[in-house]
């Protein structure tokens, strides 16, 4: 088994205009910034991004919307991009808002092979518009279809060799959902290490939800909203 | 005299119970966090993915990988767990959040809430503000009455996208603070010198005011 690639060009090497991606992050933390760029540079079209959100205006995922790679995007907040809004307004970007925790659960539902679930969220607002509802328990519910994508993109903190991921702190996020609802899986980590040096009680993300690994470089890891106290 | 927007908080802040897990949204309820009663042990939750939010960092402590949900740089506390975004939303829809604070454009007299976008306006996209607010146990929302551009936000209908039907229980505002309940709006608490008379005026459905009504107490 070797899952291992040299770098994320090499990662992405079959991926192709009109692709679905998944890419974990929430605002501009836990980024697989390796990966984007890689995805920026490559210049593939017609993208479906399935994210929380959509970097900033020129920070990462933004900066695909820059070079005008992506078609659609499904997500739970875009405010803090400029270039987004700008395109959505001028209809040149499709745009999917779901509820945050709908999201992480479609994603959820994807990789687990259900056909959907029954949510309270959003029952009676304009997101269940032409979605089917019922009540249950006493409750109005509406149905949520799981998404599934082509290839998820996440960043982990420790990565082993046949794929094992730690996260770190709140750099977690939506990447464990994401790395099980994919056709192909790439976690990018800041530290590669060898099978067996991962404390197994410890593993956020078992080997078999991830089908390339590499070790990723300079990380820049930009902070939106520095908020600082007095020492 | 209304109160100021750290007033509004520190009144949000008397609702907090020993071993509350409290979400609190983007703007005046974060400041909630600073008005908790002394005593007593409240986790802060952070839709993200984080149980135990503490206080913003030095410089010397900033970690770009821990934030709030408003992307705030934060710290943990002794006793922080981290999880997923799944596993947050279980948390939230799950009914194991006591209490969420949050804002509002708009607030029905039926406790529907509207707080996440104005059509044709700006596009921002509802985070988890709609899983919050039909998720917890019970929804605060802490907002000024009037609108900057002086319309009446406590409303028989909302006008603007619902976040939620019939979620709200409590609404805090400078003026007073006002449960929603099957028979209406209920009228609990006024802020010092201010009259029931005034809440009414920019308060469109008809207050009932509790025979137990008396000043807010910061």
């Amino acid at each position: 088994m070797n899952k291992v690639v040299a770098n994320a060009d090499e990662a992405i090497r079959d991926l192709q205009d009109g692709a679905v991606i998944m890419s974990g992050g929430f605002g501009l933390c836990g980024n697989p910034e390796n990966l984007i760029k890689a995805i920026h540079r490559k210049g593939v079209k017609n993208l479906t991004i399935i994210s929380n959100n959509c970097g900033t205006t020129d920070k990462g995922l933004g900066i695909l919307l820059q070079t005008r790679q992506v078609r659609k995007m499904v997500s739970s907040y875009v405010g803090e991009n400029k270039e987004f809004e700008r395109q959505f307004l001028a209809g040149e970007l499709e745009v999917e808002l779901n509820p945050q925790g709908t999201l992480a659960e479609r994603i959820r539902a994807g990789g687990a092979g259900l056909g959907g679930f029954y949510t309270p969220t959003g029952a009676g607002t304009q997101i269940a518009q032409g979605k089917e509802s019922r009540v249950i328990d006493g409750r109005e519910m509406i149905f949520e279809k799981p998404l599934k994508a082509d290839y998820a993109i996440v960043r982990a903190w420790k990565g082993d060799k046949w794929g094992n991921l730690v996260f770190r702190k709140t750099a977690r996020n939506f990447s464990p959902m994401m790395c099980t609802a994919a056709r192909i899986t790439i976690a990018e980590v800041e530290h590669l290490v060898e099978v067996g040096e991962l404390d197994p009680d410890q593993v956020h993300v078992p080997s078999v939800y991830v089908n390339r690994i590499f070790q990723g470089t300079s990380y820049e890891k930009p902070i939106e909203k520095r908020t600082v106290r007095k020492g | 005299m209304p109160l100021t927007r750290e007033q509004i908080a520190a009144r949000a802040a008397q609702e907090l119970r020993d071993g509350y897990y409290v979400n609190l949204g983007i703007g005046m309820p974060t400041l909630v966090a600073n008005y908790v009663p002394k005593g007593i042990d409240v986790i802060f939750q952070s839709e993200n993915g984080m149980l135990g939010i503490g206080p913003y960092p030095t410089e010397a402590e900033i970690d770009p990988d821990l934030i709030n949900a408003g992307k705030e740089t934060v710290t943990e506390i002794r006793g922080t767990s981290y999880f997923s975004s799944a596993d947050s939303f279980a948390m939230i829809r799950g009914g194991h959040i006591d209490i969420a604070i949050l804002g509002a454009m708009e607030v029905s007299e039926q406790g529907d809430i509207a707080n996440w976008t104005i059509p044709g306006k700006v596009l921002k996209g509802m985070g988890g503000a709609m899983d919050l607010v039909s998720g917890a146990k019970r929804v605060i929302v802490a907002m000024e009455q009037v609108a900057r551009d002086g319309s009446k936000k406590l409303l028989k209908e909302c006008r603007l996208p619902l976040t939620g039907k019939k979620c709200v229980n409590t609404v805090m505002s400078e003026l007073a603070v006002i449960d929603i309940t099957p028979q209406g709006l209920l009228l609990r608490e006024v802020a010092p010198g201010v009259t029931p008379d005034d809440v009414q005026k920019v308060t469109e459905p008809k207050l009932r005011i509790s025979p137990e009504l008396r000043a807010i107490k910061i």
